[in-house]
């Protein structure tokens, strides 16, 4: 058989098209200086993360020959960096929770009966994956505004992260769903279950991994967004993607780099230890 | 009694989106006939003022851009996406291989891109590289950024995945006898390809198509942050009207034709795919 010789060099030039620029920011992020031109090794600006926590003599024997202005400043990036951390985790878990109660249960009903409005809640609700992020970016940021009157910030981000993954976590669980065998439903009313107990001590622990992925997935989304919380952002709401690009903006402090290698590490390590906990319960099911 | 449950699990979603999603869209689709306010917001009476604003050439030229741009990252991404797919499904053993695809993906959207000013920029990795090599004297730069190109490389790298997954996944259940019973019956390698292949992975195309020109259609972080003055798109028209001209008339009546160039692109999907629900989709990226 014919070697497939053309495809394979286009896979590994893309290969290589793809981890060349996180290869060259983890490059820089061992730059002992402030721009993109090389001078030397240093973990100093892995350091300068965590520069909040540290006492003003460690911080000068770290950063030698830094001008004191220049070393507050790395003292208030760090705490905003942080802070940005911070408020993108409880908007995360929080939208992700919410996300997954409403998801969960809209799954099991859509999945297993007919009711009054169904098509309009199936139609409506695969809404945010069809559109434009920017569109609905822009709506929310009217409706919170001109009808709801709100103050924008954390609740603003919380309730457009919510909305924008629900369609996502509704989809995972129903496709969870759809491997589940009703007759176990029926079995269990039969020998006299409440609804209460059937979701409780039925649906939900066979469906578990379903939500859970879900939940996982809404996570992700949510500590990914930048666009949607570009609109409906506050002034004491900055996220940590609305830090980067802010940053980037301004021109990009040199902490960014390293900030990036750990996110870049961290993410991979998570999703694999996501992946290897999935297969773990759908094999002990 | 099953009517009731059903209403019951569903009714909490029923009003979230409703709230959240139909609302807002109508709203945005009132706005858009309505004058604009003074600080922000809008007042009556209704008018048309900001469509005749939409005619206006300044705007059909970022129209235009924003479809010509995601026309050409759309057509590179398929074009790398093809042989690239190709590979991973004819090789045994491919989820390492799968997994240096996709690993890049995970990383923040973000990050991704600012990843390219760390190389093209004037003071990046590759004016760097000129200078130590002597090419570029000491001081002096080549400004890679801020340009036409930049803008469409960007698009490409971003959504590269998003075309490779729905493709392998397409590729992967075709059966490649057919490709030696049309080489057996006279077929050259890439007569049988285009002949044999391509019309049996239609469906992926027309996803992988789909997934990246959409996203690219509604940009606004990649020309913003890697784009000039001259690589406006849409996107950034809308943010530009909301968060700077308060000009919310404006912003949602530009909002309404981006909307309509999606549904138009989806619309075209669904009368290529019938078959294809969202849970279809979905299932073809996992």
């Amino acid at each position: 058989m014919n070697k497939p010789r053309f495809s394979r060099w286009v896979y590994w030039g893309t290969v290589i098209f793809l981890f060349l620029p996180l290869l060259v920011l983890t490059f820089y992020s061992f730059n002992e200086a402030k721009s993109f031109t090389w001078q030397g090794f240093s973990l100093r600006w892995y350091l300068g993360l965590f520069a909040q926590w540290m006492s003003p003599e460690s911080l000068q024997s770290f950063f030698i020959g830094v001008e004191p202005r220049e070393l507050q400043q790395i003292v208030l990036r760090s705490q905003a960096i942080w802070g940005a951390v911070g408020n993108s985790v409880v908007i995360a878990l929080g939208s992700a929770s919410i996300a997954t109660v409403i998801g969960t249960l809209a799954a099991i009903g859509l999945n297993w009966y007919e009711f009054p409005g169904k098509k309009y809640i199936q139609s409506v609700s695969f809404i945010p994956l069809l559109l434009p992020e920017i569109i609905i970016g822009v709506s929310l940021l009217i409706f919170f505004r001109s009808v709801l009157h709100m103050e924008l910030g954390m609740g603003s981000i919380l309730l457009a992260h919510t909305s924008f993954v629900l369609p996502f976590v509704i989809m995972i669980i129903m496709a969870r769903l759809g491997e589940f065998d009703f007759s176990i439903i029926e079995a269990a009313r039969d020998l006299g279950a409440k609804e209460t107990d059937v979701l409780w001590k039925v649906i939900i622990p066979i469906t578990m991994p379903g939500i859970l992925s879900g939940f996982l997935t809404a996570v992700t989304l949510s500590l990914e967004d930048f666009v949607v919380t570009l609109f409906v952002q506050g002034s004491n709401s900055v996220t940590l993607p609305l830090f980067i690009f802010s940053a980037v903006k301004r021109g990009v402090p040199p902490e960014i780099n390293a900030l990036s290698v750990i996110i870049i590490v961290l993410t991979v390590i998570l999703m694999f230890s996501v992946r290897n906990l999935l297969k773990y319960i759908v094999k002990s099911k | 009694m099953k009517k009731r449950y059903g209403s019951i699990y569903t009714l909490p979603l029923g009003v979230w989106v409703t709230v959240f999603f139909v609302i807002p869209i109508a709203i945005v689709l009132v706005y858009a006939f309505l004058t604009k306010g003074a600080y922000g917001g809008v007042k009556l009476p209704f008018s048309l003022s900001a469509f005749e604003a939409l005619f206006k050439n300044s705007f059909l030229i970022v129209s235009l851009r924003t479809l010509l741009i995601a026309f050409l990252s759309t057509l590179i991404t398929i074009l790398i996406a093809l042989p690239v797919s190709y590979f991973l499904a004819r090789t045994k053993n491919n989820t390492t291989l799968l997994l240096l695809v996709v690993i890049p993906f995970w990383v923040n959207f973000l990050i991704r891109i600012y990843a390219w000013i760390a190389i093209l920029g004037s003071e990046g990795f590759i004016n760097d590289i000129l200078r130590n090599l002597g090419i570029l004297a000491p001081g002096d730069s080549i400004q890679f950024l801020f340009n036409f190109w930049t803008v469409v490389i960007v698009h490409v790298y971003a959504f590269l995945p998003y075309a490779i997954l729905p493709l392998f996944s397409t590729i992967e259940k075709f059966d490649f006898n057919l490709l030696e019973a049309a080489r057996d019956l006279g077929a050259t390698h890439t007569r049988s390809l285009w002949s044999v292949l391509l019309p049996n992975i239609k469906g992926g195309i027309v996803t992988a198509i789909l997934f990246t020109f959409i996203p690219t259609l509604g940009s606004y972080a990649i020309p913003d942050l890697v784009g000039g003055t001259d690589t406006a798109m849409l996107g950034n028209l809308i943010a530009y009207n909301i968060k700077t001209a308060n000009n919310w008339p404006l912003a949602s009546s530009i909002s309404l034709v981006l909307t309509l160039l999606t549904s138009i692109g989806l619309l075209v999907y669904f009368f290529m795919n019938r078959s294809h629900s969202p849970v279809a989709l979905q299932e073809e990226i996992e």
